[in-house]
């Protein structure tokens, strides 16, 4: 028997909590310290739930690398039995409140953002960006890998921990919605976001009590990562949608996200529930001396960006961004306006200045997407599809549509059994 | 079948609703055309739609005045 109740009443309350959410950095912590459930054996991924055997390259590679880091293997070959082993856990960010970049792998010893929805007390994680080239999230372990993140643990944690200490909370809402009116989308183009970061955090850096050997190479790895601020655009993202990850009968997406292997979604009305379907081909311009034989599937949870409106639904504020990740500035204006047929409403905060300063779309609706057929737009890095390679190119790409048909049967066998 | 004549004298002017690639022909051929971009509901696909139309079914009673 199908229960009562409004539909549209249900995605007018998830977006209401998505437009109310007001996302601020709290501070900086230590998984294995903040994370609900974390511990030494379990390693938090991109994506959907998967095991050690469906894992691509690059997701592989991460967690080798990962595995290294906390002394868990002393190499590569040895860190490829353990993973495979019993000894560790796997589980999605999305499962433990947070999100991570490309394979988004996140382990008990790294230091991680703490990102708060001031006004529904909700909280968010997700660790701190490590910069481009040979890099942990695109499946690079070497040495100058494990290096960089003992150097984030040992110096770059600590200090910028001290420096909100004394700068206190950052409104990231407000950095958002300025870094849109400043040519970023905020997810393959920070550079505005970064910039508004440091100078949030330089002021209060320099007043911190580290070396100031320290403190410089801080302010020179901040300045030199024009996507540092992707890593506190995914939290803030994820702690507005968590305000509305169970409303009864609501059809909104609160979760998009891939592993590399797999693309899943989660619907608010849909309590915990994995949809998924095999992760796309990204499409887009290439790195030098690589082709699309080379190119993993698409993986991250950077598609929190999208979920939230921003990233390929706020390309119209980014023209730039084509020049990143392919094709011309008006297709930047065409990808943002076609969300809008899938969206329940307009972002009260962000706004984009090419379409009047109208709002960002907002609110993927399931059901829009299933009558319409309109998959949404995502941009994204591409990871080379061997380990230890690291990023070969960023394009555009969607999800497939069998995680809406599926979510869509699962919807109706809840509400209408 | 006047009309028809009159059609066939004065500038031709299409709107092309569907299928991008008819658009693109007559383009190539400097003939201007406007396209709608279109597409069956759910994609045509038939358990897709049955499965919208239970909801909005659903939506309608759910929204009805209660029958005593």
């Amino acid at each position: 028997m199908a229960v009562k109740l409004n539909v549209q009443a249900a995605n007018k309350e998830a977006v209401s909590r998505i437009q109310s959410a007001v996302p601020v950095i709290k501070g900086i912590g230590i998984a294995k310290d903040i994370v609900p459930g974390m511990k030494k054996n379990l390693i938090l991924h991109a994506g959907p739930p998967i095991t050690w055997a469906r894992m691509s390259g690059p997701m592989r590679g991460a967690v080798m690398g990962a595995l290294i880091y906390e002394g868990l293997a002393k190499n590569a070959a040895e860190a490829e039995q353990v993973a495979a082993s019993k000894a560790i856990e796997y589980a999605p960010w999305h499962e433990h409140n947070g999100v991570g970049p490309m394979a988004g792998v996140a382990t008990a010893s790294m230091p991680v953002w703490i990102v708060e929805n001031k006004t529904h007390g909700n909280r968010a994680y997700c660790t701190l960006n490590e910069g481009l080239g040979k890099v942990l999230r695109f499946g690079a372990y070497s040495d100058e890998v494990i290096t960089r993140l003992n150097w984030m643990r040992d110096v770059l944690g600590p200090v910028l921990r001290e420096t909100l200490e004394i700068k206190g909370e950052i409104n990231l809402k407000t950095l958002i919605a300025q870094a849109l009116q400043m040519g970023d989308e905020v997810h393959n183009r920070n550079r505005a976001g970064t910039s508004l970061l440091f100078r949030e955090l330089a002021p209060a850096l320099l007043d911190s009590k580290a070396p100031a050997a320290d403190k410089k190479r801080v302010l020179e790895f901040i300045n030199g990562n024009d996507h540092f601020f992707l890593n506190l655009s995914m939290p803030a993202a994820k702690a507005i949608l968590q305000s509305a990850e169970w409303i009864e009968g609501s059809t909104i997406l609160t979760v998009m996200c891939r592993n590399g292997t797999d693309f899943g979604i989660r619907v608010a009305g849909l309590k915990d529930r994995w949809f998924t379907g095999p992760a796309q081909q990204v499409k887009g311009l290439l790195f030098p001396g690589f082709s699309e034989a080379d190119c993993n599937p698409d993986i991250g949870d950077s598609a929190i960006t999208e979920t939230c409106g921003l990233g390929g639904f706020s390309m119209a504020a980014a023209p730039a961004i084509v020049k990143f990740v392919g094709g011309a500035a008006g297709d930047a204006l065409n990808y943002t306006q076609k969300m809008y047929e899938i969206t329940e409403t307009e972002s009260t905060t962000f706004q984009i200045p090419s379409l009047d300063f109208r709002g960002s779309p907002t609110g993927i609706n399931l059901l829009k997407v299933c009558e319409t057929g309109i998959l949404p737009q995502i941009n994204t890095g591409i990871a080379h599809k061997q380990p230890a390679i690291g990023q070969v190119g960023a394009g555009l790409v969607n999800p497939p549509m069998k995680c809406f048909e599926d979510a869509l049967e699962a919807y109706v066998e809840t509400y209408l059994p | 079948m006047s009309s028809l004549k009159t059609l066939f004298r004065e500038e031709v002017k299409v709107f092309n609703v569907g299928i991008p690639s008819f658009a693109d022909d007559l383009k190539r051929q400097n003939v201007p055309v406007a396209h709608v971009e279109w597409r069956p509901p759910a994609g045509g696909n038939k358990r897709v739609i049955e499965l919208l139309d239970r909801i909005k079914l659903w939506q309608a009673d759910c929204q009805s005045p209660a029958k005593s």
